[in-house]
């Protein structure tokens, strides 16, 4: 019998996509450079997240057309993003043959209390989470993936780090809990028991988990995968760099080889200003992304 | 100890290296030309192959492993693998190690939608094997010297030719290492 959609199927797209880099891009042209550049993948979106965070108003799923149009331009993995439990756009974004629908903290809620019911669609979810117990209550929800939300747009990857470091240190303090005190944290993270017991006896997430929100250079790039991240996503790093074919294939290739110091030092040499970067302290609450989803 | 290479530039590289350990060999991670020398098999993952391709060019592995594969190491390509083994695409101009007699069709079964699983009848296996296909390719095209050994609707998505064996699926994604025993007996 012939099954599509399953488990094995949608979190397996996420492990082939492991140790390589998803890119934002705004049309064809870009998606071709990131290709080009030798991204995994590239998630389709009308403004990266520096513009959406200058131009304020409501961040909706991009028009069909444009994403379309990305999809016919690149032969590797298309990604596009739908607001927070708006099922409608996710549903759109499933009939036009995405490869994977990022419910993202990006984009404006439109539900502040539900995510989206993953489970209920064949095309595969990643979504943002700043701890353990986000990842396990979206996985719980049915998502393939999870991503470190850390601070989009910002060229700031204090953030990430931040939710890399929590999530990893909250699995080893469940792998050494005894079996009895797995319900309690349970509790405590708010995520399902299943999925918390699973941790316990595996010592890792059961998706990929991939590092987003504030990386704007190779060295980013090698920061998070030596905080044991499985690949990056890069959003307004690339193309609001000054020189976007450079940065796009440095942090490929910085990512590749995170942890051969004299491979990222070649890389990054002679590459021009990085994105313009914000400090985390001239946010206000409404203005932190990271903030949205629950 | 037999020493299995998993070519790890990108992709499900974990996932083969622990369904070999499985089966009681050495799995072991290769990045680098002078790491090839030391494998007595290889296996390219699963994972993007333009990118895969474009990293061996760009860190001088390119023609190491065509060198490698010519002189007959025992290699096994998983999807991306497939690809990369193939001798030509049937569209884009992207690096290949080439040695596999065959063309491939990327993405021939569709996008992630058309992703599926299903059980497989393999040629010398007693019962079917679970079969992975993610964003899947095909192939297009077999030279004379290459046997099929498994096929989808009359498309071949396993084929073996001398000392290489290729699959459109991923069986590191299940537990079943039979698949990955047939490279071993090839050591």
């Amino acid at each position: 019998m012939v099954e599509t959609g399953t488990d094995r199927v949608k979190r397996g797209l996420a492990e082939m996509l492991k140790g390589g880099v998803i890119m934002d891009v705004v049309d064809p042209d870009q998606a071709k450079i990131a290709e080009e550049a030798g991204a995994v993948a590239v998630m389709a979106l009308e403004r990266v997240p520096a513009d959406i965070r200058k131009q304020g108003g409501v961040a909706r799923m991009s028009d069909p057309t444009m994403i379309e149009g990305i999809q016919a331009a690149v032969t590797i993995p298309v990604m596009a993003k739908c607001r927070i439990g708006h099922f409608a756009e996710a549903l759109v974004l499933q009939s036009l043959g995405i490869d994977y629908i990022d419910e993202s903290e990006v984009l404006t809620p439109a539900d502040d209390d539900n995510h989206v019911d993953k489970w209920a669609f064949t095309t595969p979810f990643v979504c943002g989470a700043r701890n353990l117990g986000e990842a396990l209550r979206r996985i719980g929800e049915g998502a393939a993936m999870i991503r470190t939300k850390g601070e989009a747009g910002t060229g700031n990857v204090v953030e990430a780090v931040r939710h890399m470091r929590t999530v990893t240190s909250e699995m080893r303090a469940i792998a050494s809990m005894d079996a009895d005190q797995l319900m309690a944290a349970a509790r405590d993270l708010k995520a399902p028991y299943e999925l918390v017991k699973e941790i316990a006896e595996t010592g890792k997430l059961p998706v990929v988990n991939f590092a987003a929100g504030g990386i704007a250079t190779p060295a980013d790039a090698a920061l998070m995968m030596g905080l044991g991240v499985d690949g990056v996503f890069v959003g307004s790093g690339i193309f609001k760099s000054s020189d976007p074919q450079g940065y796009a294939r440095a942090i490929v290739e910085a990512t590749t080889f995170w942890n051969e110091p004299e491979v990222v030092a070649k890389v990054s040499r002679g590459l021009g200003e990085a994105m313009p970067g914000l400090e985390m302290e001239t946010l206000s609450e409404a203005e932190q992304l990271a903030r949205r989803g629950w | 100890m037999t020493r299995v290479g998993v070519l790890a530039l990108q992709g499900d590289v974990r996932e083969h290296i622990h369904i070999l350990e499985s089966l009681g060999v050495e799995g072991i991670p290769v990045k680098k030309p002078e790491e090839l020398g030391e494998v007595d098999a290889l296996v390219i993952p699963g994972g993007e192959s333009t990118t895969i391709g474009k990293m061996a060019v760009r860190f001088g592995l390119l023609e190491p492993l065509r060198t490698a594969v010519g002189e007959g190491l025992p290699v096994y390509g998983t999807c991306a693998g497939m690809i990369l083994l193939a001798s030509a695409v049937t569209d884009g101009d992207q690096p290949l190690i080439g040695g596999l007699d065959v063309v491939v069709k990327r993405n021939a079964f569709g996008r992630q939608n058309e992703s599926f699983e299903a059980s497989l009848d393999v040629l010398g296996l007693a019962e079917p094997f679970q079969a992975v296909f993610i964003r899947a390719p095909w192939i297009e095209k077999v030279g004379s010297d290459v046997d099929v050994i498994a096929a989808v609707d009359d498309h071949p998505v396993m084929v073996r030719q001398d000392s290489i064996l290729a699959s459109s699926f991923h069986p590191e994604l299940t537990q079943d290492g039979r698949i990955h025993q047939m490279l071993l007996e090839m050591v």
